[in-house]
């Protein structure tokens, strides 16, 4: 079933877009799809465009294991359309002509600033792409039952066909499609996550039977842990950097991990679940990984309301997030560790850890608002990020040419916020009934609601994948149609002034899809198992630092300079993606120790966005033609 | 090299008053926003304060967010509107006058 509906749907998606190909003949069709889309199908398609994997699967899955943390990108991600609609839609809409470039360009005609702002674009469109890739793989690993690598390039071949055949017509059809359809389904699901209300038993719809973590009683004879029920050995212990302790346990020929928590004295060892790798080998629970035996869906209420057994029945929108803002409801998340075992094999350790309702429901699991100020730092950095980032990315800049007029785009944004806005309400609901209806893959949160949506059966399920798979596809033909517009309209047309005729150039953007394409698909499979709302938050710093000084500037600063532009351009690309680099979370992806990495933020933006601004001002000045100053 | 807009862009002369409306606005929502983020780093358990209905700052406040983004656009956009009206009118008042003056 999950299957037919999905691939009905591709097969529409790729159908509309051969249809809408005689709209690309030229590269006002190719690029800018005529600029005759109306504003309402423009103001969908936007959020079309924006409404990415990031958004459906990486914000979901971020709340379903960290609660409110989540709910952070959401607001952030609406209020960059501010920004966007009070400040640039209509100035940026006179400018431009096809891409970001043409418009920062406008006043200047410089090749510093092409080159720099084509530069900016494809920067930011890659770092765009990478996240979208990762969810495509993550979304058909378990749909069509093929490997992630697969995935990605599956997605990538039929994004690449997509752009190839039409460009932004059919991109804009098919976000405006894409679009529509996310945010009726997913109005659907909250509805029925809603009526079904919250237990502390859940069992996936009586899919799955609801499944007992155990804990036994142990005590810490000076470091070693000993457990007094029969039949139960200690093999092994390991601690983790932070005090965390894991103790292996032999059971009936198994052996399995448990996570020694320890309160007033009393140790109890919860039973966690683990991973072990060793060469080719790879154990899960203790026993030989096989498509039956896979990491158990988690998470689940404990007690609600200070009940244990029990459920709510049907609840309304504001009953189901009171219930689980209480205080006394307890709310079990997951955590993760690794270490090397005595064996020298990898053990990634998956361990329960119980919190309160009025802790999920406020921020502080995932950014440390009440930690150092480095960690205060960090989320300031963020929300700075996430503000400035949306009015500056490529893919979203150029929707703004495909509508007639001025007064067009600002509809088309206000129709944005609105669609979008009401999504990024409905994701508090699903990444909650997430949470507490255990359906969370430990391993890969991204995938939280496609599969709540399967707790309530297979069609739904087929469809909310197949909107998540299209949802992938339209952001990844945005980004690719940008990109391929840097380096075919700013890079080979404009900078470099190769002669080509129009028919040239729409070539010239069709070959670049193919090779942008193809570096997704390779950065897609690279950058496997990373929260993808967690990469696109990157790439708004990205955005944010290197292009959206430029536009303010422009826009509102008489004296600012064709160098000062480009300065600023490649300044921010390089401080953000250089503090990028060297930050903890991409240590850890290096499978290096993130407490050696040398920049301690993970979010560049509080340094890349003003040094960017600082840097524009300052070469301005500088290069002020006689007379001028 | 051409470098025109993809459509022509029609001269404007709401252009001016409309920039100005924006920013006050994008000054009035950047200051909520700003309020939020400062709430969140200067005293982190006022957000979870219960407020409504059972709910705690934290979520109406991001809530709050979103909403007054909406209505802050929708206000924005029939401002525009009227402003641009107005001109539409003072223009076609002109056109009138000058058909006259011509006649």
């Amino acid at each position: 079933m999950a299957i037919i509906v999905f691939l009905i749907f591709v097969i529409f998606v790729i159908g509309l877009s051969l249809y809408l190909g005689n709209k690309a003949k030229t590269s006002s069709g190719y690029y800018a799809a005529g600029g005759q889309i109306h504003w309402g199908v423009n103001g969908i398609a936007f959020a079309g465009d924006y409404l990415s994997a990031a958004s459906f699967l990486g914000i979901c899955g971020m709340i379903a294991t960290v609660g409110y943390d989540g709910f952070l990108y959401s607001i952030g991600y609406l209020a960059g359309w501010i920004v966007a609609l009070f400040v640039v839609a209509e100035p940026l809409k006179r400018l431009g002509k096809y891409t970001f470039t043409d418009a920062v360009d406008a006043n200047y005609n410089s090749r510093g600033i092409k080159l720099a702002a084509a530069i900016s674009t494809l920067v930011v469109s890659i770092c765009y792409l990478i996240p979208q890739m990762v969810g495509a793989g993550v979304l058909v690993e378990p749909l069509l039952g093929i490997p992630h690598a697969w995935g990605v390039l599956m997605v990538g071949a039929i994004v690449i066909t997509i752009v190839a055949t039409a460009g932004m017509a059919s991109t804009t059809y098919v976000q405006f499609l894409k679009g529509g359809l996310l945010i009726i389904f997913s109005t659907v699901l909250v509805g029925v996550v809603v009526a079904r209300g919250l237990t502390t038993r859940p069992d996936q719809g009586g899919a799955v039977e609801y499944y007992e973590f155990s804990h036994l009683a142990a005590v810490n004879n000076g470091g070693q842990f000993e457990v007094s029920e029969p039949g139960w050995t200690v093999l092994e212990q390991a601690e983790v950097k932070g005090g965390l302790f894991f103790v292996k346990l032999g059971h009936e020929g198994s052996e399995t991990w448990w996570y020694a928590s320890e309160t007033d004295g009393v140790v109890t060892l919860k039973e966690s679940q683990s991973v072990v790798t060793q060469g080719l080998d790879k154990w899960i629970n203790g026993a030989p990984a096989s498509a039956d035996n896979q990491l158990r869906q988690v998470g689940n209420l404990e007690q609600i309301r200070g009940e244990k057994d029990t459920e709510t029945g049907s609840l309304s929108i504001f009953e189901y997030l009171s219930v689980i803002t209480d205080k006394d409801t307890i709310v079990r998340t997951w955590k993760t560790a690794s270490f090397t075992d005595e064996a020298g094999a990898k053990v990634t350790v998956y361990y329960p850890k119980d919190v309160s309702g009025d802790r999920i429901m406020r921020p502080g699991l995932k950014f440390k608002v009440e930690g150092t100020w480095l960690e205060r730092l960090d989320f300031l950095s963020l929300m700075l990020a996430l503000f400035l980032g949306t009015a500056a990315l490529p893919h979203i800049l150029i929707r703004y040419y495909t509508v007639p007029s001025p007064a067009s785009a600002r509809k088309s944004t206000i129709v944005a916020i609105a669609a979008i806005g009401f999504f990024y309400i409905l994701t508090l609901f699903m990444g909650l009934g997430a949470m507490t209806s255990g359906v969370i893959n430990p391993a890969d949160s991204n995938m939280a609601a496609p599969l709540l949506a399967r707790s309530f059966g297979e069609l739904l399920f087929a469809v909310i994948s197949a909107i998540a798979f299209a949802t992938v596809l339209g952001t990844v033909s945005g980004l690719i149609v940008a990109a391929s517009g840097a380096v075919a309209h700013d890079l080979m047309d404009r900078y470099l002034n190769v002669q080509m005729d129009d028919r040239q150039k729409v070539r010239a953007g069709k070959i670049s899809a193919f090779v942008i394409g193809g570096i997704a698909i390779l950065l897609g499979i690279l950058f496997k198992g990373m929260n993808v709302t967690f990469l696109v938050g990157l790439a708004f710093a990205v955005a944010a630092s290197a292009n959206l000084p430029a536009i303010i500037m422009l826009l509102f600063w008489k004296k600012a300079t064709a160098r000062g532009i480009a300065a600023s351009i490649v300044v921010g690309i390089v401080t953000s993606l250089g503090l990028i680099a060297f930050s903890p979370e991409l240590y850890t992806l290096y499978g290096m120790n993130p407490l050696d990495a040398p920049i301690p933020l993970n979010n560049p933006g509080i340094v890349s966005i003003p040094l960017s601004f600082i840097t524009l001002v300052v070469v301005s000045l500088l290069t002020q033609k006689k007379g001028q100053a | 090299m051409h470098h025109e807009p993809a459509t022509p862009a029609e001269k404007d002369p709401a252009g001016p008053y409309k920039m100005r409306l924006g920013i006050w606005m994008f000054v009035f929502y950047s200051l909520f926003y700003a309020s939020f983020v400062a709430i969140n780093l200067l005293s982190p358990l006022t957000m979870a304060a219960i407020v409504f209905a059972g709910l705690n700052l934290a979520t109406v406040y991001g809530f709050a967010l979103i909403v007054v983004a909406l209505i802050e656009a929708l206000i924005y956009d029939g401002m525009c509107r009227k402003k641009e009206a107005e001109f539409a009118a003072k223009e076609k008042q002109k056109g009138g006058k000058s058909q006259k003056g011509e006649g």
